[in-house]
């Protein structure tokens, strides 16, 4: 065993370093005492160097003190400490510190020097603080995750004692590349298909089992498979290379499957939601909309709003990882989707980024957390930490999103990464979104190495968390390697020097190589060749792997060299791993050469048997129980605004870098002092110029615990009336849909899947009959089918959640409106009829949260709203023409917490007071008895709060006469906000009150 | 007239673009290199009047920001770098770039070159993004910042706090008035006596964690429909490449 290294750096001056500063106050709030932290950054190497150059290269001496092979835990600047907990990457797990370290060294003392160094890293929190028994080991269970880490605790005695940390870590499990295992799928029955299925996690049917046998068993199959010297069994490789290509995740079987629909009304068939409702919406939009470029067939939708420049927009989930490893899956899942958009046509530049968050109430009480399950206020936390690192280390910026909370998200947290990337509208007068391979052009891998990480994460995705979910579908992705292959890709996209780019994402290579074959009409893919982490891969583990920074390309035979100077010099790795053919089918190469698997294109693309799925819709249950009355409605503001799905969210987005590439106009924090929240994103699509994007979101869950079809309808109606309200033209956007839904498919475990399946249809009728109301085309979507946990002996389910992510156009930033309140005197609007629907509200929320914490029923406040689309298609046009025209001086639309909370964000944001009046609304029955709720809080679609300056009044009530309108009152200066019915006061409240109430921390203890 | 600015970029450096185009407005000709490029051949540094490290997250910050950066100026460009300072040549660092040109020894004295000052991560631990105000050093001791008016700017770092070796640096720091910005009323990260940005005595080569090539349009202004006091952040490079022009 070769001697190893290990250089420790400190602070030599512990309270200089911020980091733990903050670690350590997180730390005492969760222990319930003051403690302390000091941090050591520790590097391994597993052979000696030179400690000169080491020391430069990891030390920056103002400030710090390295420790070459002795401890910084022995300073005597540290001394002190109670407990000394040590936190490591398990082997194989990507620790991008540790390649770092490699990089600067291999800089510093040249490539040779280094020889086959390894190199890992680890960091020490130094604890200092009286700590009770089992402090140490909650603070370590707090500081790592089990999946990926590692972690140690030494106390101060067992330090006396003699007791270190290792200065080796060990090696990921090197071994012989495994043979490929063959399969006699002929001899196999049902049953036995099933366990293999399940033993090697291919979560394949029954159906798609019997389909592969049959494939195997045609002796057309069995002559081909005898002339290319394969025997008629089937390899691991191909097995696995069919079940990443049919996974739900990869095909959208639920989403294309034959669905025979039964409600109160009658049964009819559908074929294909996908086909029936996004499809067919685009298509028949699609005339009207000249934008249009390229929709659902690549990686991202593109639509060109602005002549010259080509937008490709796309939103993911990845919420299974997520779940397991908050900060790996988030990470993962931003710069997951940033390739998505890198890889759509030949390759866009990511400037913006999007984040939708859903998780259970961060005040869920550890005891109601099941086992196995993380507390929703570390996956929050988690997964906050990785869009950070994720977004910010891209040089993207975050420009728009939300957090939502609700108890069914205890289970798995939806997160939800969106992207618009930017591209010439032509390069070298081809049109960018066009893109081709044809047969001798070279497959070529483009990133990080591969290894065990993200195996089988698209099937992984496609079942229920449980206990047995793959470890290894867990990845950390690394920003940074991901920006240095963009930089490299864009530059040799603009040299030309490759003919087609896609990412690869779920299923690997399998996937993106299986994909693209499709363009040339086969491939032969070298497994050989393929750069490995380490060694011991077997050829289906390489070609499925999802080790993360990947793309593959297809580059022509004389632009190899060109390309792969420039990678070299840029420092990024890109291997040819085979060649694109037309021999209909993909060939797969490996140990020494030779065909490990064969699979006709034909099947591999279109073997995949068409599901058959039953809805059954129940009959409307929804009951609607009397709102309570209150004299004073104050509280319950109070109460909505501290809501979490309401309440401020500034400390976690002042995180995001919303600035960086210098496009942004309209940001997320808004208002005097910046702590208002905003509708949505402008930002410029160029520097030179003042055209701009807007970038908005709808997405209303609560609503379809009513009916999905509202829950859809005002989701669209959301992103769209947002993007009206910042000044976005209203007939240049597009709409991506996102589902997340609990398994739909009736089966033992999930007896409820006919209902959930009809909720599905339910809502893809909502949001086709929004957009084609609307002319949104939908440009791309996609859907995560199992958003299920079983753990504890229980299940839970996460409500169906459809997103709308909507980019549309502004063609003058400088015209972009706001949500703040400007000035005193001015005249307040509410835009909008209020028919008062307060189902899935806010308020029936904080009415019913108690109850519906302990898994009760709260109270139902009737039905969820629904939009008017031919009314509110005519205010928004009109609402658009108030805002380029400039007589509207601020526009808030009305969501969660309706009309007062509306006001509450406009008066905080101008820091602006008003005395409303709410008689008298239009749409509302004022005898209702239940007026003042309604008034107040209900949360009906397609309404805004606008301000005008009073000189404008007449202009503005004649520009509005079509439409539904009330004046509010004036903004007359006094710092508090009053919500008058008549003589009666309903709401009184100062700025500052309000202002408190919105910001509560969403973490109790927590920072605001 | 004919400026011609380099803008390094690559490795995770991130705002090169926003700066080429801040120099493009200002009236210089900005190119962008590669640093891989410029480590293959330092003498592409000759000719040129401005030399600018953009933001962004060189290496990642890994080792710490702009550490692996900080080392190959300091060890394979330092020559290229101080041949370009004694030409006469402007020097730039925006965030991740201050904090490299600190590390580097290049700030606050590039004849010495010793490391005597950093940026280390800001007091509360987190990174912030937020828009803050600046003053300005606008006597004409500093090329980039003469004339300025306070105004504010967006930052977005992590690791921001400005921290002398020890108090007799932080003296002659101050003795010496190389403190060309200074965080007005909030001080976001805890840096030493607010300083947010460093001038070497010459007043050509300057750090700064602000982002002005952040802010090159008023509508990218948090105030932008109410009015806010001082311009954007383009006079900053306006002024660098007439002291350019002038020198060259």
């Amino acid at each position: 065993m070769r001697h190893a290294m290990r250089i420790e750096t400190s602070y030599l001056d512990p309270a200089l370093d911020g980091r733990a500063s903050s670690l350590g106050a997180a730390a005492g709030a969760r222990l319930g005492h003051p403690v302390r932290f000091a941090l050591v950054d520790a590097v391994l190497v597993d052979r000696p160097l030179p400690p000169g150059p080491c020391v430069d290269a990891f030390v920056d001496p103002v400030v710090q003190v390295a420790d070459v092979d002795a401890w910084a835990a022995a300073r005597p600047a540290l001394a002190g400490w109670s407990a000394l907990l040590e936190v490591a990457w398990r082997p194989g797990v990507t620790d991008a510190l540790a390649l770092t370290a490699c990089e600067a060294l291999e800089f510093a003392l040249g490539r040779d020097a280094l020889g086959d160094a390894r190199f890992s890293t680890a960091r020490q929190y130094l604890v200092y603080g009286e700590l009770r028994a089992g402090d140490a080991e909650a603070l370590a269970a707090s500081l790592h995750n089990p999946l990926v880490q590692s972690a140690l605790v030494i106390g101060s005695a067992e330090w006396k004692a003699g007791a270190r940390p290792p200065t080796k870590h060990p090696a990921p499990g090197a071994h012989d590349p495994a043979e490929p295992a063959w399969f006699d799928l002929a001899a196999m029955d049902d049953d036995a298909l099933g366990r293999l299925s399940a033993e090697r996690v291919l979560a394949l049917s029954g159906e798609e089992l019997a389909a592969i046998r049959a494939h195997y068993a045609d002796p057309e199959t069995r002559r081909r498979r005898e002339a290319a010297g394969l025997p008629p069994e089937a390899s691991d490789v191909e097995l696995e290379m069919l079940a990443q290509t049919w996974s739900e995740h990869c095909k959208h079987k639920i989403f294309n499957a034959d669905i025979e629909y039964r409600t109160p009304e009658g049964t009819r068939s559908i074929r294909s939601l996908f086909k029936t409702y996004i499809r067919a919406t685009t298509e028949a939009l699609a005339p009207s909309k000249p934008f249009l470029r390229s929709v659902f067939t690549d990686n991202a939708g593109v639509v060109v709003f602005h002549p010259g420049q080509a937008l490709c927009v796309k939103a993911e989930t990845h919420n299974s990882p997520s779940a397991l490893d908050p900060y790996g899956g988030a990470i993962t899942g931003i710069v997951g989707v940033n390739r998505d958009v890198l890889g759509t046509g030949m390759g866009a530049k990511p400037i913006f980024n999007t984040d939708v968050l859903c998780f259970a109430p961060p005040s869920t009480p550890d005891a109601e957390v099941p086992e196995g399950l993380i507390a929703p206020r570390d996956v929050l936390e988690g997964v906050h930490r990785g869009i950070v690192d994720g977004g910010n280390q891209s040089g993207i910026p975050t420009v728009a999103g939300a957090f939502l909370f609700d108890e069914s998200w205890l289970g798995k947290p939806l997160v939800f990464c969106g992207t618009g990337g930017v591209m010439p509208e032509f390069l070298d007068g081809e049109p960018s979104w066009e893109k081709s391979i044809r047969p001798g052009d070279l497959a070529v891998m483009l990133g990080g190495r591969v290894g065990k990480d993200g195996i089988h994460g698209a099937t992984f995705s496609s079942q229920a968390l449980d206990e047995s979910s793959p470890v290894g579908a867990v990845q950390i992705g690394d920003p940074i390697i991901q920006k240095r292959m963009t930089d490299f890709l864009l530059e040799a996209r603009d040299a030309g020097l490759y003919r087609f780019v896609t990412d690869n994402g779920a299923g690997g290579l399998s996937s993106s190589l299986g994909e693209m074959a499709r363009e040339s009409g086969g491939v032969r893919v070298d497994l050989d060749a393929c750069p490995l982490k380490y060694p011991g891969l077997s050829p289906w583990e390489i070609l499925v792997s999802e080790s993360q920074e990947r793309m593959s390309l297809a580059v022509p035979p004389e632009s190899l060299d060109a390309f792969m100077d420039l990678a070299r010099r840029r420092g990024v790795e890109a291997t040819a791993v085979g060649e694109f053919l037309d021999s209909g089918s993909v060939e797969i190469r490996a140990n020494g050469g030779r065909t490990v698997g064969l699979l006709p294109l034909e099947f591999l693309h279109d073997g995949l048997p068409r599901m058959k799925l039953r809805a059954a819709l129940p009959a409307a249950t929804r009951g609607a129980g009397p709102v309570p009355e209150r004299s004073d409605w104050t509280p319950v503001l109070f109460d909505i605004l501290a809501e979490p799905n309401v309440a401020s969210k500034e400390a976690w987005i002042r995180q995001y870098d919303h600035e960086v590439q210098a496009r942004s106009v309209e940001k997320p924090m808004v208002g005097l002092r910046r702590d208002a929240p905003g509708d949505g994103a402008v930002i410029r699509a160029d520097l030179g110029n003042f055209r701009g994007y807007t970038v908005t979101h709808g997405v209303c869950p609560r609503y379809g615990l009513d009916d999905a079809y509202r829950m859809a309808a005002c989701a669209v109606d959301e992103a769209y009336r947002a993007h009206v309200a910042l000044g976005g033209d209203p007939e240049r956007a597009a709409a991506l849909d996102n589902f997340c839904w609990p398994d739909p498919v009736e089966s033992e475990t999930t007896p409820d899947g006919a209902a959930k399946l009809a909720a599905l249809v339910r809502a893809c009728e909502g949001l086709s009959e929004a957009c084609l109301a609307y002319g949104l085309p939908l440009v791309s979507g996609k859907d995560s089918m199992k958003n299920d946990a079983r753990a504890g002996g229980r299940t839970i389910s996460s409500i169906p959640t459809l997103l709308v992510t909507l980019a549309g156009a502004i063609d003058d930033v400088r015209k972009a409106s706001s949500t703040d309140f400007l000035e005193e005197g001015d005249l307040v609007y509410l835009l909008g009829s209020t028919p008062g629907a307060l189902g899935g509200s806010m308020l029936e929320r904080v009415d019913g949260a108690d109850k519906r914490a302990r898994g009760e029923d709260g109270p139902s406040y009737g039905r969820a709203p629904i939009p008017d689309f031919a009314a509110a298609k005519a205010l928004y046009a009109t609402v658009h023409k108030g805002i380029s025209g400039r007589m509207i001086r601020s526009c808030h639309d009305l969501s969660d917490g309706g009309l007062a909370a509306a006001l509450a964000e406009s008066c905080l944001g101008g820091r602006l007071g008003i005395t409303a009046r709410v008689d008298g609304l239009p749409g509302l029955d004022p005898g209702a008895p239940d007026y003042a709720a309604r008034a107040l809080f209900a949360e009906d679609p397609s309404r805004f709060v606008v301000s005008i300056r009073r000189v404008d009044r007449e202009r503005f009530e004649t520009t509005f006469a079509a439409h539904p309108f009330r004046l509010l009152g004036v903004l007359d200066g006094e710092p508090r906000l009053e919500l008058r019915r008549g003589g009666e006061v309903l709401v009184r409240a100062t700025l500052d009150a309000l202002e408190a109430a919105f910001k509560t921390p969403l973490v109790p203890g927590g920072r605001p | 007239m004919n400026v011609r600015a380099i803008v390094l970029a690559g490795y995770g450096f991130n705002s090169d673009p926003e700066l080429v185009e801040a120099f493009r407005l200002a009236g210089a000709t900005p190119e962008r290199l590669h640093l891989s490029d410029l480590l293959a051949d330092p003498a592409l540094l000759e000719g040129a009047a401005i030399v600018a490290l953009p933001g962004g997250f060189s290496f990642g910050d890994h080792l710490g920001s702009a550490q692996v950066v900080a080392n190959l100026l300091r060890t394979r460009l330092s020559d290229a770098l101080r041949a370009h300072h004694e030409r006469g040549g402007l020097t730039l660092g925006i965030c991740n770039g201050f904090q490299a040109l600190v590390k580097s020894g290049f700030l606050p004295w590039p004849e010495s070159g010793e490391r005597s000052v950093t940026l280390v991560h800001n007091e509360s631990g987190r990174f912030v993004d937020d828009w803050v105000r600046v003053s300005f050093d606008a006597s004409g001791a500093c090329a980039w910042t003469k004339g300025l008016s306070p105004r504010e700017l967006p930052i977005r770092h992590g690791e921001g706090r400005f921290t002398a070796r020890d108090a007799a640096v932080l003296e002659r720091v101050e003795r010496e008035g190389l403190v060309a910005l200074r965080y007005e009323g909030v001080n976001p990260n805890g840096s030493a006596n607010g300083i947010a940005g460093l001038r070497d005595p010459s007043g050509r080569v300057i750090g700064l964690m602000p982002h002005p090539e952040a802010f090159l349009l008023p509508e990218n202004h948090p105030l932008r429909r109410r009015g806010f006091e001082g311009g954007t952040g383009l006079p900053f490079f306006e002024n660098a490449v007439k002291a350019a022009a002038a020198a060259f």
